[in-house]
């Protein structure tokens, strides 16, 4: 599979529109630079100039894709993005580097774990959350097509699993066990999918749903699982307020539904900076560690 | 359009401001200050007409500091860009005229409101325009109070590196904050030298002086490869004695 660069190098060459924007934060995109000219904007550390930029451009026909980490760009620039792209509904990209657990040991600064949650706010804002470089690089010339602003909650890593089709609100589902169902996003698709081996190993039968976009979400997928199963598992890297779990109660709520739940998800405090697989395990958030909380949970 | 006739149009976008204060009330100090401003740069300067607010090739004016949009609407009025009946909308759930300004009215190139964003957005029209080899030019109107907020003097670096010497960077200056003169709470002066100090090339002009406009504007860019700021000096309320540079005459509802 190609991966994010080469893909959005790609996307460049055919779509003259499209413009590359950083606030001086080239990781994903450092080969870029020589190929793209003047479609490669870096702006310095300057998110907020970065945003009104990217609507000016958009204003003019632009398709910008605006990089940054993940905290920077939606809370420094919150207001710009909800205010310049947001009101206007502006066809403007954003890419937020290192979210969630996957900020190491960075420490709670760099700790973007209420973007979701602000980015799905805003009227007209999608939220797509790949899970690791094959998703995103499918998802990566929908996000590109779509006339809507969107975030993406960049993750870039080796494949979790093979996946199906992409499109953004549709989400793929891992299995048809009835016992529980385990509904998450991002890089914990590989921990979730442990998880769900470890415990059909115990003979409990699990499926996984991988979300994929948190906005638009796939409502029927979450009511299927809800429905089809007997314990509803959101495990997410995200506060507990904003994200994954607050849009199934919101769900639950419209629909007037109700399900045996775990959440799972950080509640009102930052994470143990660490470098990620120590994150995980001092946090819980392992497969292993999720099977637990799970057999623990049926078990009650 | 002589300097005559544009008294003669900035006294009438004047008499629309003071109507638009009435009945609701608006910002009508920041409106009057540049009136003039505005008048001589959509009758001198701009090239854009009724018929080309959508042309690609047209020259953009975003208003920034967004209280003074009566004062843009009573020039797009007066040239033909609106209906002058539709002024008589403002505030009115039948039409979309409210105190900052919406795009969606023809001759507004982007909603402003909130302090410090459109040098961003003129940015990135300015770096379109220069990407597609356009001759046309990018003007933003901002507020010198608006000078406070830290995304001014971030555009400006950026501005700067970029070369964008397609972008105007105009500011009234009425020396007021909201409530209080900006000399006393958080002084700018000297302006000329800090815009300067960011790469700028700077003039500085009485913003009521029809002459002294056409001299500023006159040669654009100041100087290649660099931004242009005019710096307008204005008078807070200018045209109605009984609220000139009074600092509680921000927002007046007649």
């Amino acid at each position: 599979m190609a991966t994010y660069e080469e893909t959005l190098e790609k996307i460049c060459e055919s779509n003259p529109n499209v413009v590359v924007m950083t606030a001086e934060n080239r990781a994903a995109i450092r080969n870029l630079p020589p190929k793209l000219g003047a479609r490669f904007i870096d702006v310095g550390i300057a998110e907020q100039t970065m945003i009104g930029a990217a609507a000016g451009l958009a204003l003019r026909g632009r398709i910008p894709i605006c990089h940054s980490l993940a905290t920077f760009l939606t809370l420094r620039a919150f207001e710009f993005i909800r205010t310049d792209v947001g009101i206007p509904g502006l066809p403007v990209k954003l890419v937020g580097g290192v979210p969630g657990f996957l900020s190491d040991g960075n420490g709670p600064t760099h700790q973007a774990i209420e973007d979701i949650s602000l980015m799905r706010g805003i009227p007209n804002m999608h939220v797509v959350c790949p899970a690791d470089e094959d998703e995103l690089v499918a998802a990566l010339p929908k996000i590109i097509e779509s006339p809507n602003p969107i975030y993406v909650r960049y993750y870039a890593g080796k494949a979790a699993t093979l996946h199906g089709d992409y499109a953004i609100g549709k989400a793929e589902t891992f299995g048809d066990g009835k016992d529980v169902a385990i509904l998450t996003y991002g890089f914990l698709l590989r921990e979730a999918m442990k998880a769900k081996e470890i415990l059909e190993a115990r003979g409990t039968k699990a499926r996984v749903v991988n979300v994929r976009s948190l906005k638009p979400i796939d409502e029927e997928a979450v009511v299927r699982a809800a429905k089809e199963t007997k314990l509803l598992v959101t495990f997410e890297d995200h506060f507990l307020t904003g994200g994954l779990t607050t849009i199934v109660a919101e769900i639950f709520l419209k629909r007037q539904l109700t399900a045996k739940t775990l959440p799972i998800a950080l509640e009102e405090r930052w994470f143990k900076p660490a470098l990620l697989a120590d994150v995980l395990a001092h946090e819980g958030f392992t497969g292993e560690a999720l099977a637990e909380r799970i057999t623990a949970t049926i078990n009650q | 359009m002589s300097h005559t006739e544009l008294e003669a149009l900035a006294l009438r976008v004047r008499e629309h401001i003071i109507r638009m204060s009435t009945d609701g009330g608006c910002f009508i100090g920041a409106s009057l200050s540049c009136a003039d401003l505005l008048v001589h740069l959509y009758s001198r300067v701009l090239k854009i007409t009724p018929q080309t607010v959508s042309d690609p090739n047209r020259d953009y004016l975003l208003l920034s500091k967004g209280h003074d949009v009566p004062a843009l609407y009573g020039t797009l009025a007066e040239l033909g860009f609106i209906e002058k009946a539709r002024l008589a909308n403002h505030l009115k759930t039948n039409d979309s005229l409210y105190w900052h300004p919406n795009r969606k009215v023809p001759g507004v190139e982007f909603h402003s409101g909130s302090l410090g964003h459109l040098l961003s957005v003129s940015i990135g029209v300015a770096l379109d325009i220069k990407m597609r080899g356009g001759k046309n030019r990018v003007f933003v109107v901002l507020g010198d109070g608006e000078c406070d907020e830290g995304t001014i003097w971030e555009g400006l670096l950026v501005a700067s590196a970029k070369g964008l010497d397609n972008l105007v960077v105009v500011v009234d200056r009425n020396e007021f904050q909201a409530n209080i003169r900006t000399e006393e709470l958080i002084p700018l002066e000297p302006m000329p030298d800090k815009f300067a100090a960011f790469g700028a090339q700077v003039k500085r002009v009485n913003g009521h002086d029809f002459s002294a406009l056409d001299g500023a504007f006159a040669t654009l860019p100041l100087t290649s490869g660099k931004p242009s700021v005019v710096i307008c000096d204005t008078v807070r309320g200018k045209g109605l004695p009984s609220i000139e540079r009074r600092a509680d005459r921000w927002f007046v509802n007649f």
